[in-house]
């Protein structure tokens, strides 16, 4: 099972492992009404994938975000998509990298990463997937985040001159 | 003398009356006909099946204005689309329609014809150059290559057919393949040549002038896909008028050469059909080759420029040039 | 690729093809460095239909949101539709009856033949075959005349609702249905005498772009970019969802890499969207087609979702960050061309132009789903 051995693989990514956020989380009856207050803190979490779609949910601190992702280009996952979400309240910004598989051993991995809101960089992860050109680019105009490294970072879908992060919580048009 | 010149000016006037009538009639025969190719009505509204589409088409064109890109060369930008148009109608001075009607015959009536051709490619260059547009450019950069590229096999395949008459008189050619369709260039058995490759030969004619006349799937000059329109993308009104006739034009001009060195010109297919006079059956080979022309172009898809380009240099030139050889041996022999 | 010759910046000169082309089939720009008629460089600049869907989708409920998925894909819009149900429905625990699955399969799929159908003209045109188009636009029509008599519009459909569906079929629909697959397979047939065997079509494309398994996943090919890669990735074989598993259908897999090879992975695709349509008829159970008890405010708990689905044009992803509220915190679209588009700039260098503008047509582009 390759979902077993990534998830080993990316277990390594984070010192202590904790054994009770391993197991597989319940599909959240009970959680329902209340909000998560408190932002995750980085680690590997296998999610019920009947539930949410996927199976790995790593949360990464920013500097590993490229040992966590040649980890996933290593066991020959494809690219989905990069995103971000605005966690306004935390005061943090979340990029969210998708990964998937082409065979018929079917893992989805999702990484994780979250920055300061008001000081958003991240490394970019094209010298190792170059799909994520565009991902990256997009992310970075609708959130402002920075890639580091990046070859190319400037807008994509929005106006050449756009300097507006439609995206954050806080934008108004 | 007067008399003489008077009867050039009157066939002159005519050849462009039926140059420009053909033109005009051949946009909405190809519309028509892609149309049925396409399972749809086509031009159906003005005038019986759509036959007044033409005229109104061009006084449309009239009307709008012509306008010249900035920084484009103004003198040649106005001369190419007449260049177009001009070579077209010249050549149709000495073809000969039937034994009797031939605007001004030419003892080198094919050379003629050949000459005015090569002009022909100038003024796509001409109008690709001048209208400072990169997708033009390209476009007279290609139709260049196709030009030199096709009138090779073309003129071989031509001088092989003269070699056989004996003559560059379009009238001496068109007479020495009377009697009967097995007389004709095209299968000659009973011909005064006796080469079997001659349909061959009628094959890579019929090839170079769909290239020539820049006709699907040799359209590169005008790729619309690739190119836009090709040279003639920044031409708008009559400008875009005449390069739409010319290609008619020379549409004309191709498969009239090709009735008349292949296909027996004004001559009937069988001998007691000679009652029915030979202006007929001129235009019916020559139609039904028009037909052909636009039945391939909505059938094929378009040929990319390098296989365009291998097809004449590794192909068609080195067979033309061996039918040539071979033509000659026969002619020694027998 | 790579252009063997290296040339100085003054040797070449940039063509911008698009926004307004022919072949771009859009408002899609490619600025190209040409060395005559060679790509040195190219680079795709999009956006110019961006409408920016996620923004609206954090704004609008999710019922109001509905009818932005059909906006963006407007070929194959049912496909979109159905991955954002699906994610809502698995988000907040909706039973979807299974008539209602059944009818959802066979309209995604006959939506996945009217789009092809329509890739299929289009790219022959970009060829520079005019009348396979209209051809195919005639088979389109049946098809969409069968979409309009159930769903009431024929290109931006919002015909899927979160449970369910808006309006059953009726007998009318199966009997047309029923008329349209073997009228196709005539169709066909045809298609593939007019244009598969034509040699000119062969040599257009046969080795033209080959793209590598490699290249595929660095870059998130998906459809038949990857499948005519040899690559065995459909969404609906890896990652089953609604009722596909109780279908009997192949993935056209060709392993020649080139546009060719792509061209007829779409190709088979039709044939084997053909054989779901005529299962899912056969199949199709009675019952109801909205559930009997589904909440009448639509709030998935709070979470992160995510569902890919097959369309015609690949695998859409769609990602739900939901906090618990009437409207989702973020919704990402994650568009299968937005990937395939994206490996063109790569792979075009050292083409000639005309190879290149075949191998876009056979990435089969979209350019408002590339936007959104």
């Amino acid at each position: 099972m390759i979902c077993e051995k990534t998830r080993l693989a990316l277990q390594k990514l984070f010192p202590t492992p904790e054994p009770q956020e391993a197991p597989i989380e319940d599909a959240g009856e009970e959680k329902d009404k209340k909000v998560p207050q408190e932002p995750r803190n980085n680690g590997l979490v296998e999610r019920d994938y009947a539930v949410h779609g996927y199976h790995l949910d790593a949360q990464v601190s920013p500097d590993q975000l490229l040992e966590a992702v040649t980890i996933v280009d290593e066991a020959e996952f494809f690219i989905e998509s990069i995103t971000g979400v605005d966690w306004i309240k935390d005061g943090q910004l979340e990029v969210i990298y998708d990964f998937s598989r082409y065979d018929f051993d079917l893992c989805r991995v999702v990484i994780r990463t979250r920055v300061d809101r008001n000081h958003p960089v991240v490394p970019t992860i094209t010298g190792i997937y170059a799909g994520a050109n565009w991902h990256e680019r997009e992310t970075h105009e609708f959130f402002g985040i920075k890639f580091t490294g990046h070859p190319h970072l400037v807008p994509l879908l929005l106006p050449e001159d756009a300097d507006f992060h439609p995206l954050l919580k806080d934008f108004k048009a | 003398m007067s008399l003489t010149l008077l009867n050039v000016i009157v066939a002159v006037v005519i050849a462009i009356a039926f140059a420009a009538l053909n033109a005009a009639y051949l946009v909405w025969a190809e519309r028509r006909g892609a149309a049925r190719i396409q399972r749809r009505p086509g031009p159906n509204i003005n005038g019986p099946f759509g036959l007044l589409q033409p005229p109104l088409d061009g006084i449309k064109l009239m009307a709008k204005q012509l306008t010249i890109p900035g920084g484009a060369d103004k003198v040649l930008f106005i001369a190419a689309p007449v260049l177009a148009m001009f070579p077209a109608i010249m050549s149709f001075v000495t073809i000969p329609f039937s034994e009797s009607i031939v605007a001004k015959n030419m003892n080198v009536g094919v050379l003629m014809i050949f000459a005015f051709a090569s002009t022909g490619s100038m003024a796509l260059v001409f109008a690709g150059w001048s209208s400072r547009n990169k997708y033009a450019m390209m476009s007279s950069v290609r139709a260049v290559s196709q030009a030199v590229a096709y009138e090779i096999p073309m003129l071989i395949t031509t001088i092989t057919v003269v070699m056989i008459a004996g003559s560059t008189d379009l009238m001496e050619i068109v007479r020495q393949q009377s009697g009967s369709i097995l007389h004709w260039n095209i299968f000659p058995v009973l011909g005064n040549s006796h080469n079997l490759l001659m349909p061959m030969s009628f094959l890579i004619f019929f090839t170079c002038t769909l290239a020539e006349t820049n006709r699907a799937p040799f359209d590169l000059g005008e790729a619309e896909s690739e190119l836009v329109a090709g040279f003639h993308t920044e031409y708008g009104s009559m400008g875009f008028g005449l390069f739409f006739m010319g290609e008619y034009a020379n549409i004309v001009i191709g498969s009239c050469m090709t009735t008349i060195l292949f296909l027996g010109g004004w001559n009937a297919p069988l001998p007691f059909l000679g009652f029915i006079p030979g202006i007929f059956w001129f235009l019916l080979k020559l139609y039904l080759l028009i037909a052909t022309f636009i039945w391939i172009r909505w059938t094929f898809p378009r040929t990319t420029i390098y296989g365009l380009l291998n097809l004449s240099w590794k192909i068609l030139i080195p067979l033309s040039l061996f039918n040539l050889l071979f033509t000659a041996g026969l002619i020694k022999v027998f | 690729m790579n252009s063997p010759i290296k040339l100085q910046p003054d040797e070449t000169f940039i063509l911008n093809v698009g926004p307004q082309h022919p072949a771009t089939h859009g408002v899609l720009r490619v600025k190209m460095e040409m060395n005559g008629e060679y790509i040195v460089n190219a680079e795709t600049v999009i956006g110019y239909i961006h409408r920016m869907h996620e923004k609206m989708g954090e704004v609008k409920t999710y019922p109001q949101f509905l009818m932005n998925l059909s906006r963006m894909d407007y070929l194959g819009a049912l496909g979109y539709s159905h991955g954002h149900v699906l994610l809502i429905e698995k988000a907040s625990g909706i039973e979807v009856p299974e008539r209602a699955e059944y009818i959802r399969a066979i309209m995604v799929e006959l939506n996945r033949v009217a789009s092809h159908l329509f890739w299929f003209g289009a790219f022959v045109m970009d060829l520079g075959g005019f009348s396979p188009l209209m051809y195919a636009l005639q088979d389109r029509e049946y098809i969409l005349d069968m979409l309009e008599a159930v769903t009431g519009s024929r290109l931006t459909y919002c015909y899927f609702r979160f449970g369910g569906l808006y309006n059953d079929i009726d007998d009318d629909f199966i009997s047309a249905a029923r008329r349209f697959i073997p009228r196709m397979r005539k169709s066909l047939k045809k298609y593939h005498k007019l244009v598969t065997g034509n040699i000119i079509f062969h040599k257009r494309l046969e080795g033209i772009a080959p793209l590598s398994q490699e290249m595929c996943r660095k870059y998130g090919a998906s459809s038949a970019v990857a499948r005519g890669s040899g690559i065995n990735f459909d969404v609906r074989k890896n990652e089953p969802y609604s009722v596909y598993p109780e279908f009997d259908f192949d993935i056209p897999v060709f392993h020649e890499c080139d546009s060719l090879a792509r061209y007829k992975v779409r190709m088979e695709e039709i044939e084997q969207s053909l054989r779901i349509i005529e299962q899912g008829l056969d199949k199709l159970p009675d019952g109801p087609i909205m559930p009997e008890k589904k909440p009448k405010l639509i709030k998935p708990p709070p979470g992160d979702y995510y569902q890919a689905v097959e369309t015609a044009r690949g695998s859409f992803g769609i990602r739900l960050v939901s906090d618990g509220g009437k409207t989702p915190y973020r919704l990402k679209l994650r568009s299968p061309t937005y990937s395939n588009m994206h490996l063109f700039d790569e792979s075009c260098r050292g083409m000639m132009i005309m190879d290149a503008l075949a191998f876009m047509g056979s990435l089969d582009l979209v350019i408002p789903e590339i936007d959104r």
